[in-house]
């Protein structure tokens, strides 16, 4: 089994409602996988699902090849949008709370809470109350407790929220070696930069659909269309540019440097790019050829305005 | 299991250290009893004021008759009209003014008498005034239908008929009250239990959902769960608080009897007050006697029966209302919003509490008695109020009781079932202030 989760064509609907149409996914072991979607399109009733606190009207969810079952929930580290602590209990006996209720038993949890807070630098914090503490240092905390249990996966929903950017950075580089000790993270987020920066998979969700998901760099190469950036040292004004136009679909172009250098886009009819770079041979320097690749960004608006 | 007693466990120590429960655990028994030692503390400064009323008695009746008292004395007034009286009594400062006036016959003197004072009098001073004038005007009528006054004294006017069950075994006049105010203590311990701490029960499911853990945790364990564990280590607390007050109340008012010295037989003599001249001792051992029946009685009232039925009224009661205010925390997103919700279920309570009062010390078995001791949200109150009567002949027919506890436990778990949907629902839902309507649209996701 390569994949930690899977779903089957999960449907939910609240009264009249639909939150979630026949969305099926694969998420790979030892990956970050990135649920991206607009505010309100299903990501998180799909999260809460997969959390079993409510349940799918149809379809299934398989953890590590068997269907979802109470006992996993043991298995899954689980960080909210919606977050928080209990104001007026002390931070250590409330972490120790958290913890148990995942199954920890009690020298566990005090052994592994000693360990993160050690690495986080909060030791002394201990015996402060949740109150006394800062947002972003409650937040640190609300990661420990997530991760504490050492689950196969990791679920974090707008994880950078809130976050101050040290904080932000921290957990990000946590996260990462969490990822390198085997565990699966599931990152959900309506954040594009992020997703760039952490995901090896992404799943789009829109409008309580699934519009397309798969490994990044291939959805990217399905999504490239050809279009290059090419920066050439001309002489002068002397017809390039129009016997470009002629032959090729060139989306934008600029004389820079005074006219001694060309920059234009150009979109190409197929991913062979010998036949314009030999056309061009002879008539110009090629300073600089680079194919741009669209963002998650581009993808994602591409693909929802096309639906 | 394990989670469940670490929720109860949590849930518990977190009411327990809660600084304004430990206050009020203490507080409390303090203000009750320093309100009862107030109340004992004005009424004896009440009692000790003597009010003085001038008597401006121009008849030739009464001449001797108004004699002072504990709390009221009297002063003769003479050779004035009754103008200058009223002022003279009113700038002296006395209480009233008795005015009986000169006229030849009893009858007229008495219903021409007249008692000013300056707001209207007490009733106990108006008690003790028409009393001399109803002697007087009996040992006349007396006088003139030829009947001496020890005659009179010997037909008596007191007549208590004696009663017994169809067994033959003697009934005392007043234990059905007694019995039904035992009942209906226990109603009542109900009824503020399932207030107090279903409302803690919803403040703290209403701060679990404004501070945001409501999802941490049940993305952990069971909504029900921590629904069940919340109730049960909340009514733990509360049956710790329940236990300390009465302890210290009973420590209290021990202290309270030996600082004021309150003769606490004292508060029975008043009522059983004997008419006629019957000797202190006799007296002593008539009411010595009659206590020891109550107390007999009082023994026989079934104690075990008793306390077993209020543990399974109260345990299922208890759980029904409070998962009711579980789920009206769940629903709303902040204390204000739960008014329109609560009263729906203030009202059966107060209702039982009051059919108690009313209809069940009169008539234990009535119909009105019956139905809403069979109704599960009013049977844990007013059945209790019926028990303490007995199960079986004489009391509450056995088929009632079995016929109550089951609906009971058929509502509990119908109740149960729901308020866990809107529970579950609710905890998740912030932002809206929901209606009914909402509510029963939850019971389906």
């Amino acid at each position: 089994m390569n994949n930690i989760l899977v779903a089957k064509e999960v449907s939910k609907q609240f009264g009249n409602h639909i939150a979630l149409n026949k969305v099926s996914l694969e998420i790979p072991k030892n990956s970050i996988y990135g649920l991206l979607g607009p505010n309100g399109a299903g990501k998180t009733t799909l999260i809460r699902i997969i959390n079993q606190i409510i349940y799918p009207d149809q379809g299934a969810i398989y953890f590590d090849g068997k269907p979802l079952q109470p006992h996993h929930i043991s298995m899954i580290g689980y960080l909210p949008e919606e977050r928080g602590l209990y104001k007026s209990m002390k931070v250590g006996e409330q972490a120790l709370y958290l913890a148990q209720l995942k199954g920890l038993s009690k020298a566990d949890a005090k052994s592994r809470l000693k360990y993160w807070f050690d690495r986080l630098e909060i030791g002394d914090w201990w015996n402060k109350k949740i109150q006394e503490l800062s947002k972003g240092m409650a937040q640190k905390i609300q990661f420990i407790v997530t991760v504490l249990h050492e689950p196969k996966l990791l679920i974090f929903d707008e994880p950078f929220s809130g976050f101050d950017p040290i904080n932000a950075n921290l957990i990000k580089d946590e996260i990462l070696q969490l990822r390198d000790k085997g565990t699966t993270i599931i990152f959900s987020t309506h954040r594009m930069e992020s997703v760039e920066e952490l995901c090896e998979y992404i799943a789009l969700i829109h409008k309580s659909e699934k519009l397309l998901d798969g490994k990044l760099s291939d959805i990217k190469k399905a999504y490239k269309n050809n279009i290059y950036k090419v920066g050439l040292g001309v002489q002068s004004t002397n017809g390039l540019l129009e016997d470009l136009k002629d032959k090729f679909h060139i989306l934008s172009s600029e004389y820079v440097d005074g006219g001694i250098q060309l920059n234009f886009t150009v979109q190409l009819p197929s991913d062979d790019t010998g036949p314009f770079l030999s056309h061009l041979s002879g008539k110009a320097n090629v300073n600089n050829f680079t194919e741009t690749i669209p963002s998650a960004n581009d993808i994602f608006i591409r693909t929802v305005q096309t639906k | 299991m394990g989670k469940l007693s670490l929720i109860i466990k949590r849930e518990y120590l977190a009411k327990v250290r809660n600084k304004s429960f430990v206050v009020m655990t203490f507080l409390s028994p303090i203000l009750m009893v320093g309100m009862v030692a107030l109340v004992v503390y004005l009424t004896k400064i009440n009692d000790n004021e003597i009010r003085t009323i001038g008597v401006l008695n121009e008849s030739n009746y009464f001449s001797t008759d108004f004699q002072g008292t504990e709390s009221t004395s009297f002063v003769k007034i003479r050779d004035i009209d009754l103008e200058a009286a009223k002022d003279s009594v009113q700038k002296i400062g006395f209480y009233g003014l008795l005015y009986i006036p000169d006229e030849p016959d009893l009858e007229k003197v008495a219903s021409r008498s007249f008692f000013y004072t300056k707001d209207s009098p007490g009733s106990n001073i108006l008690d003790n005034l028409e009393d001399v004038f109803e002697d007087r005007l009996r040992l006349r009528r007396l006088q003139e239908l030829g009947v001496s006054v020890s005659d009179f004294e010997s037909v008596g006017n007191n007549f208590e008929i004696n009663t017994a069950n169809f067994s033959g075994e003697q009934n005392l006049k007043g234990i059905t009250e007694i019995k039904a105010f035992i009942g209906g203590a226990f109603g009542y311990l109900i009824m503020m239990f399932i207030i107090i701490y279903g409302g803690f029960v919803m403040r703290s499911v209403i701060e679990e959902k404004t501070t945001r853990i409501i999802e941490v945790i049940i993305s952990s364990v069971k909504p029900f769960q921590l629904m069940l564990g919340k109730i049960i280590g909340t009514s733990l607390a509360g049956v710790t608080q329940f236990a300390i007050w009465i302890i210290s109340a009973i420590l209290m008012f021990g202290v309270l009897i030996l600082v004021f010295d309150i003769d606490p037989s004292g508060l029975n003599s008043g009522a059983s007050n004997a008419p006629g001249l019957v000797g202190g001792a006799a007296y002593m051992a008539a009411s010595d006697s009659a206590m020891q029946l109550y107390a007999n009685e009082l023994f026989r009232i079934p104690w075990i029966m008793l306390i077993t039925f209020f543990l399974i009224y109260f345990i299922l009661g208890y759980l029904i209302y409070s998962s009711i205010y579980a789920a009206i925390g769940a629903a709303v997103d902040n204390e204000t919003d739960t008014q329109q919700f609560i009263f729906p279920i203030i009202l059966p309570l107060m209702l039982a509490i009051y059919v108690g009062f009313f209809s069940v010390f009169n008539n234990p078995h009535g119909p009105i008695a019956v139905a809403f001791s069979l109704f599960p949200l009013t049977s844990p109150i007013v059945m209790l109020m019926r028990l303490p009567g007995g199960i079986g002949e004489g009391g509450v027919p056995i088929w009632e009781v079995a016929v109550s506890i089951l609906l009971l436990i058929v509502t509990f778990i119908g109740i149960v079932w729901l308020a866990a949907k809107i529970y579950r629902v609710g905890i998740l839902m912030y932002g809206k202030k929901p209606s009914y309507r909402d509510l029963l649209k939850w019971l389906k996701y």
